[in-house]
């Protein structure tokens, strides 16, 4: 899929709904047996609509522990689910699209990304299968509060929207910390992907709304876009300006991380993340015309513990990954 | 506000809900000290989030736990995970939930999607307190016409609800 260089800095957008059915006690309170049956009605949920669209399922307690980690990397899981034991699980869409999971903090946690900047569409994936899962579940609301949650803190639309963004503009020239806290400002949240605050590592961060109680859905999801829009000018405009006053650096800097990535024998993560980080923007900046940024973005996962493991089809110690790490890079790099 | 044991100013107030009783005290900080409020002790988020900012994790005065009928969670045990046991808690503990879903959403009304198994009471209310939300806007914005026609629209939505005989 052709994306314009302006679209670069986002990676994707999420929308994530949360779901109680009314009648048993949240997850982190309930028994195995409520747990367990609420497994089983969102089964039976799934089963009745899925003559017409596929969704893989697996149970918590069914999983391997590295089987749990794959799908936490691929974001597909959260850390909270993937602890998780008898009674939760996930179903997941063939294309990866949407995923459901059950009994994490809340009976059921819909999310549905969409590459890019696409709020609206992952939104409306999110609603399609939110109505069809209603269609044989009874949901616990009130027209007060709207959709119950185990936290008061989603009540409501149940709704938290985020978009991943690439940011290496902004951090090179050290202005990520005040648009983060200018952001903050206005009921959004901002955290690096990986790792704390503007140390983020591989330079992606992603922004969410806070509030979801007093807001439609699409209120919601405007204010954000409208946001993450600006926060894409500052992004282009500090590119624009490193480009300006300090070209020869930044082809010195992308060239560099090119280098290593190519030649490297051992890759640590998180070398590995920034120096993926200066391609990507390298590929922005049409300084790598040969490498396509959706390989890049899908590279940033598979170096990534769990992919690791599994594509070499055995368990990896730290030093064996990092040899691993580096041989799928150059692997990659040179087309082998 | 005074305290409710002498004339000095209250700094702790507290909401219990004893079977279905509404009570509120209102405490100056010796008396909510004699009381075994400790208001010097760290306070937790949850408590923060709770809108007790002064109360320390020592439970509420007389010996009072409240807990919720359904499935049995206290409000200790609320108060230390912020998470509840299941939506019924949201009636057991709404006098003091109410504070904190107001200072996290600035809001105590849902206005978006409602599910398709609820009646068209809910969704005359929702479309109601949407169409209030918009009065609101317009009259800040000083566009009196179109506020006056938002609330004849409001005016007509409460005939209907009225006139299905619901309650509200």
């Amino acid at each position: 899929m052709e994306s314009s260089p302006s679209e670069g800095p986002v990676v994707s957008s999420r929308v994530r709904l949360a779901r109680n059915l009314l009648d048993a006690t949240f997850p982190g309170w309930a028994s195995k047996e409520v747990r367990n049956r609420v497994w089983n009605d969102v089964v039976l949920a799934f089963d009745t609509f899925e003559k017409s669209e596929t969704f893989l399922r697996w149970r918590m307690d069914e999983l391997e522990p590295l089987d749990r980690e794959l799908l936490f990397e691929r974001h597909l899981i959260s850390g909270e689910l993937a602890e998780r034991q008898e009674g939760s699980g996930v179903f997941i869409s063939e294309d990866e699209s949407r995923a459901v999971m059950v009994n994490e903090e809340d009976h059921i946690r819909l999310q549905s990304l969409q590459p890019g900047l696409s709020l609206q569409a992952a939104l409306a994936a999110a609603d399609a299968l939110d109505d069809a899962l209603e269609q044989n579940l009874s949901y616990a609301f009130s027209s007060k509060l709207g959709y119950l949650t185990a936290c008061p803190s989603n009540l409501g639309t149940g709704m938290r929207a985020s978009v991943m963004l690439h940011l290496p503009g902004l951090c090179l020239t050290e202005e990520v910390k005040p648009v983060i806290n200018a952001v903050s400002k206005i009921g959004l949240a901002v955290r690096g992907l990986w790792g704390e605050g503007s140390e983020a590592a591989g330079h992606m961060f992603q922004i969410s709304n806070q509030i979801t109680l007093g807001k439609t859905e699409s209120e919601i999801i405007e204010h954000l876009e409208q946001i993450v829009l600006e926060v894409i000018e500052h992004e282009k405009n500090a590119r624009l300006r490193l480009m300006d006053s300090q070209e020869i650096k930044v082809h010195d800097h992308i060239g560099r991380a090119y280098g290593v990535l190519a030649n490297a024998a051992l890759m640590t993560s998180g070398e590995a993340l920034d120096l993926l980080s200066a391609i990507r923007m390298g590929i922005d900046l049409g300084l790598l015309p040969d490498i396509k940024r959706q390989d890049i973005d899908q590279l940033f996962i598979r170096i990534h513990p769990a992919h690791l493991q599994k594509e070499a089809g055995e368990a990896l110690g730290p030093d064996e990954r990092d040899m691993k790490r580096a041989q799928l890079i150059r692997h990659f790099l040179d087309g082998s | 506000m005074k305290c409710d044991l002498c004339d000095k100013e209250a700094v702790v107030h507290l909401t219990q809900v004893v079977d279905a009783e509404m009570k509120e005290y209102h405490l100056c900080e010796e008396h909510a000290q004699e009381q075994g409020i400790d208001i010097d002790s760290p306070i937790s988020i949850t408590d923060i989030l709770m809108g007790l900012g002064q109360q320390a994790k020592q439970s509420v005065p007389s010996g009072l736990t409240l807990s919720c009928p359904r499935c049995g969670m206290a409000r200790d045990e609320f108060r230390k995970t912020g998470r509840l046991g299941c939506p019924d808690c949201y009636k057991t503990f709404m006098a003091e939930l109410a504070a904190a879903v107001k200072a996290m959403h600035h809001s105590t009304q849902h206005i978006g999607k409602i599910p398709a198994r609820e009646g068209s009471q809910t969704r005359i209310k929702s479309k109601i307190a949407r169409l209030q939300k918009d009065l609101e806007t317009a009259v800040a914005r000083e566009e009196f016409e179109a506020a006056a026609k938002i609330r004849d629209e409001i005016n007509a939505f409460k005939e209907t609800e009225n006139s299905e005989g619901g309650a509200s």
